[in-house]
């Protein structure tokens, strides 16, 4: 018997738990342009790609796995893709 | 105290299904208190599970019989340690442990996220609680270790081979790998339904993704090292349809962190990395269903159930639910960029994933096929030993290879002149080391030789890495500290190259010898004098059976010394079972494995010995994984900072 209260008593709790966000009062959240934070997240993850990509490629350079000629060529079209994605940033009017 | 297990039980099924079913509610009407709500169901929810396991774990210790699993997995003689280990012994208590396991993850991944990652977390939640009310409904309605009886004098024991050390480890260090995989499953689902295909959730999920494969791996070594001391038939892995139900996963999560860089890096494999992920998954889900269900025969399994049933509408339902869902959002998840050139890391990638799922898909084939035999011809036909061993050659060699190659290719494109300067040390060493292998005699094993002359590449590649980054870095320290999932990487392939010298060894040049001896009589294996001393016959009895102990006494000289204890254990409840004899030469890594065979009417006894070149280094092979798994796996600091100002950058 006194396992069934036991477990009587575990089910009280659960219930209490899972009710308890109903009697807290709703957070403010400020209701963001999804849209817009979506396309904000996704030129950030492009901007931050670029950039790691130019560091693997300083790195890659310095130890030997890539010679002069190819990091000179590859080196631009990855600032330019940072720049651009910067661009693209600031046009939606992201503040850093 | 059992309706405090089944009470408990029934709260966790309610809660689960209710994290389910609320979850999916507050999702989808973007009401913010009834998601928090699900949240908190699918924690509570875990404390419920642990009460139902502390319930099941006191029975154990106890010896309490009125349980019906408790007098069906040990008895009264058995020890606290193993009387705990029968809690994963059979089919409800391993359950019990799944779902246990499976809500704490469950709770630990929501409560860790909810504030970074609220748009998915409203969506893993209903995910891993579906998955968890499945299993608490089988514990409720189908399997449950709480069914009483009256209580017998003692129970029918646990068989003798699950009485080692490393069955308290491997099992649960298994289940922490399978149950694992569902984590980065839910969050891969959440982002699909949600549509915030971001790099989020792979940022959140890369660790759990880490932790479960850590311990597929290191579970996986453990139960080999338990084969190899305690069944009894001279290996470590027999390609058993249970064994290769741990090995899939594990080969699909590989795959899935390797290709999880390319999405990080370029924006690629997106869908692939969904595949893969979802792919682990079902076939960790899948391995559960092999081992449950009885459709194969394994020393691994449980006996046959219904509960396959139910775990085969999981499977496919679970299955079907991917597939829907990458095809809705096959548009969201298209690559934006392509591949710059064959020769680049990325290419390399690519080639490591393809091998690995072929591999996979492979050993999937070959534990499908007794089944679908027995299904469509009526007579189960299994894949034998060959079969494995040939695609693993095919398969693992050119991988093999391919891990000394990638780390030293460059990211979007390398030119082979570049390529060939810096991996001439590397070719440099394997041409060295395959030469030597051959002038001492070790030819005669050509895919041996291939495996040697590849690992040679690879080591001499990881110490190349580490000289090159360190200068240019200027300290070793500083170099593992910026990238410490590249760094653990390299160790872990270093622990790979390790697995396969200690397979190649094992295998191609083993010595396996038969040998009859009486009392008295000496013989010669490879160096070793073996010299058979007495015989002890040891009866012992239980209230459920009697059980004898024959044990012969070897005298080692030669390259070895002392004595060697070699037995075969006879219950009458339980069957037979080897307790083998090992004496490792630890400067060889090598070790002289004796089976006691039979002992015969004459007094003699039939020896199996065999000589293992390279065995230990499997073992050591398991523990340098594990230190390169937890180097991958710390904690990143900067990274989360960096997913912080992301986000917060993102919301304006």
């Amino acid at each position: 018997m006194i396992w069934l209260i036991l477990g009587a008593l575990i089910a009280a709790a659960a219930v209490a738990v899972v009710a308890l966000p109903f009697f807290r009062p709703a957070p403010d959240e400020a209701a963001a342009d999804e849209a817009v934070a979506e396309r904000r997240l996704e030129l950030i993850e492009e901007r931050d790609r670029a950039l790691a990509a130019l560091k693997e490629l300083e790195f890659d350079h310095r130890t030997g796995k890539i010679d002069d000629a190819d990091y000179r060529e590859l080196v631009g079209p990855l600032r330019r893709t940072a720049a651009a994605a910067l661009q693209a940033l600031d046009a939606l009017g992201a503040k850093e | 105290m059992a309706d405090l297990g089944r009470a408990a039980l029934v709260v966790s099924f309610l809660l689960t299904l209710y994290a389910a079913c609320a979850g999916t509610y507050g999702a989808l009407r973007k009401e913010r208190g009834v998601a928090d709500s699900a949240r908190n169901a699918l924690v509570a929810a875990f404390f419920s599970t642990a009460v139902a396991a502390v319930v099941l774990a006191l029975a154990l210790v106890n010896h309490d019989f009125s349980f019906a699993y408790v007098s069906a997995h040990t008895s009264r003689d058995l020890s606290t340690v193993y009387a705990l280990t029968a809690f994963w012994g059979g089919q409800e208590g391993s359950l019990l442990l799944w779902l246990l396991v499976l809500t704490g993850y469950g709770a630990l991944a929501v409560m860790l996220n909810r504030r970074l990652l609220r748009d998915l977390i409203v969506w893993v939640v209903p995910i891993v609680g579906a998955i968890a009310a499945f299993f608490s409904f089988v514990l409720v309605a189908v399997s449950s270790p709480f069914v009483t009886q009256t209580p017998p004098l003692d129970g029918a024991g646990l068989t003798p081979s699950l009485q080692n050390p490393y069955m308290v480890a491997h099992p649960p260090m298994l289940y922490l790998g399978y149950v694992g995989l569902t984590i980065p499953f839910a969050f891969a689902a959440a982002a699909m339904i949600s549509g915030h295909t971001d790099e989020r959730w792979i940022v959140a999920t890369r660790r759990w993704t880490l932790a479960a494969w850590m311990f597929l791996g290191f579970g996986q070594i453990l139960g080999a090292h338990w084969a190899y001391v305690e069944v009894g038939w001279g290996g470590y892995y027999a390609w058993d349809p249970v064994e290769n139900a741990a090995l899939m996963p594990w080969l699909a999560a590989t795959a899935f962190l390797h290709s999880v860089m390319i999405q990080e890096r370029k924006g690629m494999l997106r869908v692939w990395n969904m595949v893969l992920v979802a792919l682990a998954f079902e076939l960790a889900v899948f391995g559960d269903f092999l081992t449950r269900s009885g459709v194969i025969n394994s020393i691994h399994s449980f006996a046959k159930s219904s509960i396959g049933a139910w775990f085969l509408g999981f499977v496919v339902a679970t299955a079907v639910f991917s597939v829907v869902l990458i095809l809705w959002r096959l548009p969201l998840l298209r690559a934006r960029t392509k591949l710059e050139s064959a020769l680049s890391r990325e290419a390399t990638f690519l080639y490591n994933n393809l091998l690995l799922v072929a591999l996979c898909l492979t050993v999937l084939w070959g534990v499908l096929f007794p089944v679908l035999t027995d299904l469509f011809l009526s007579q189960p036909r299994t894949m034998s030993r060959p079969y494995y061993d040939f695609f693993l050659r095919i398969f693992g060699l050119p991988l093999l290879l391919l891990m000394g190659i990638g780390p030293l290719v460059a990211w979007r494109r390398a030119s082979a002149r570049a390529l060939l300067r810096t991996l001439r040390w590397p070719i440099a060493a394997a041409i060295v080391a395959g030469a030597a292998l051959v002038a001492v005699g070790a030819g005669s094993s050509r895919p041996g030789l291939i495996a040697y002359t590849f690992s040679a590449f690879v080591l001499t590649t990881i110490v190349v890495e580490l000289v090159r980054g360190t200068r240019a870095t200027g300290s070793l320290l500083q170099l593992v500290g910026r990238n410490r999932r590249r760094y653990g990487g390299y160790v872990v392939h270093a622990a790979i190259v390790l697995l396969a010298l200690g397979i190649a060894g094992s295998s191609a040049y083993q010595t396996n010898v038969e040998r009859q001896l009486k009392p008295g009589q000496t013989t010669k294996v490879d160096g070793y004098r073996l010299t058979y001393q007495r015989f002890q016959r040891t009866p012992s009895a239980t209230i459920s059976g009697r059980q004898v102990t024959n044990t012969a006494v070897l005298g080692v000289g030669g390259r070895g010394h002392g004595t060697l204890d070699t037995s075969l254990v006879e219950s009458t409840t339980l069957g037979p079972s080897h307790e083998v004899g090992i004496q490792t030469d630890w400067l060889r890594a090598q070790d002289l494995y004796v089976i006691l065979e039979q002992q015969n009417a004459d007094g003699s006894v039939l020896f199996q010995v065999f000589l293992k070149p390279l065995v230990n280094l499997i073992w050591i092979a398991g523990f340098v994984f594990l230190g390169g798994s937890l180097v991958a796996l710390w904690p990143d600091a900067r990274e989360q900072r960096r997913l912080v100002a992301r986000l917060a950058l993102a919301r304006g």
